[in-house]
């Protein structure tokens, strides 16, 4: 599982090194953003606010924002892994969309474990190198869209979502936090809509805690 | 210059934001509501990013060879694929609508 999100969503920074490059971020400049932010969102953020025009004041706000989900990714690691001493700095480097997904939808915890560490250190790897790629390819690139890779990650989250589906509370929470996502991204900033589902599942647990509802 | 300085700041806000989540203390994480709460979590999170990534496009909504995709997959999870092929399926609707004109 790991290994095959890698490879889709590494291939994606292709674009997002050609996209750097053409919004006028140097060579350099456009390997940090992948590098060092490390969260694919902001680092799209960033570099689309720039390319609008915007002050990079602005892109670093809207980078921020995105990046706020990894927090919640973060206290879910820590709770099922517990990374200690100089690991920890790592995981937190590597606590993005992906090694949250891959990691969470394992049972056994040595999976988990696995599933985490290999997707979070394969994206970076990859991404970085593929960032660098790109950028230095520029504009004689394909789309990576041409290519379904934006279809092979959908598929990816879903196949990933998919084994947690048993019974009627997961699906029910999963059709209403996906309702929520689709009718917030229009109205609310770039971010939000994710912490949005999340509030709903938290708010979800809270609730039924009382009624003792059963795991899982 | 200045760019480089607004980088830089951007990835330090995003490392703390995620090391920050690493220093929530172990006791709070005890609780018996957190392992209920974050199996939840872990479903709304990867139902949204599900969506997130099927129709979002800039500051909005569009549906596009994406919907296809994740149909495909769908289809295929309901036969009992293996996620490895559930991926490529997926990649192989988007990229085939796309080759028939859709966006």
């Amino acid at each position: 599982m790991g290994l095959s999100v890698t490879i889709a969503v590494s291939l994606f920074g292709l674009s997002f090194g050609a996209l750097a490059v053409a919004a006028g971020f140097s060579f350099w400049q456009t390997i940090a953003l992948s590098a060092l932010m490390f969260t694919g969102g902001s680092q799209f953020a960033f570099i689309g606010v720039i390319a609008a025009g915007g002050s990079p004041a602005a892109a670093f706000s809207s980078a921020t924002l995105l990046g706020v989900r990894n927090t919640i990714y973060a206290v879910q690691i820590k709770a099922m892994l517990n990374p200690a001493g100089a690991k920890r700095l790592v995981a937190a480097h590597v606590t993005i969309d992906e090694s949250m997904a891959v990691s969470t939808a394992q049972e056994d915890p040595a999976e988990q474990r696995r599933g985490f560490w290999v997707t979070g250190i394969g994206i970076w790897t990859g991404w970085t190198a593929v960032t660098a790629l790109g950028a230095w390819l520029g504009e004689f690139i394909a789309e990576p869209e041409a290519f379904g890779l934006d279809g092979a990650v959908v598929a990816a989250f879903l196949g990933l979502l998919w084994p947690r589906l048993k019974s009627v509370e997961p699906w029910a929470l999963a059709v209403v936090a996906a309702l929520v996502t689709t009718l917030t991204i229009p109205v609310v900033p770039s971010g939000l809509p994710v912490l949005i589902a999340a509030v709903v599942a938290i708010g979800w647990g809270l609730i039924t805690a009382g009624r003792g509802g059963e795991r899982r | 210059m200045s760019l480089w300085v607004w980088i830089l700041l951007g990835a330090a806000a995003a490392y703390g934001l995620k090391i920050l989540g690493y220093l929530v203390p172990a006791s709070w994480l005890k609780h018996p509501l957190v392992g209920r709460i974050s199996g939840l979590l872990t479903i709304g999170l990867l139902a949204s990013l599900v969506m997130l990534n099927t129709v979002s496009v800039d500051q909005g909504i569009a549906l596009d060879a994406r919907v296809g995709a994740l149909v495909a997959a769908a289809v295929a999870l309901l036969l009992r694929a293996p996620f490895l092929l559930v991926v490529i399926i997926g990649a192989a609707a988007a990229a085939g609508l796309r080759l028939l004109g859709f966006p």
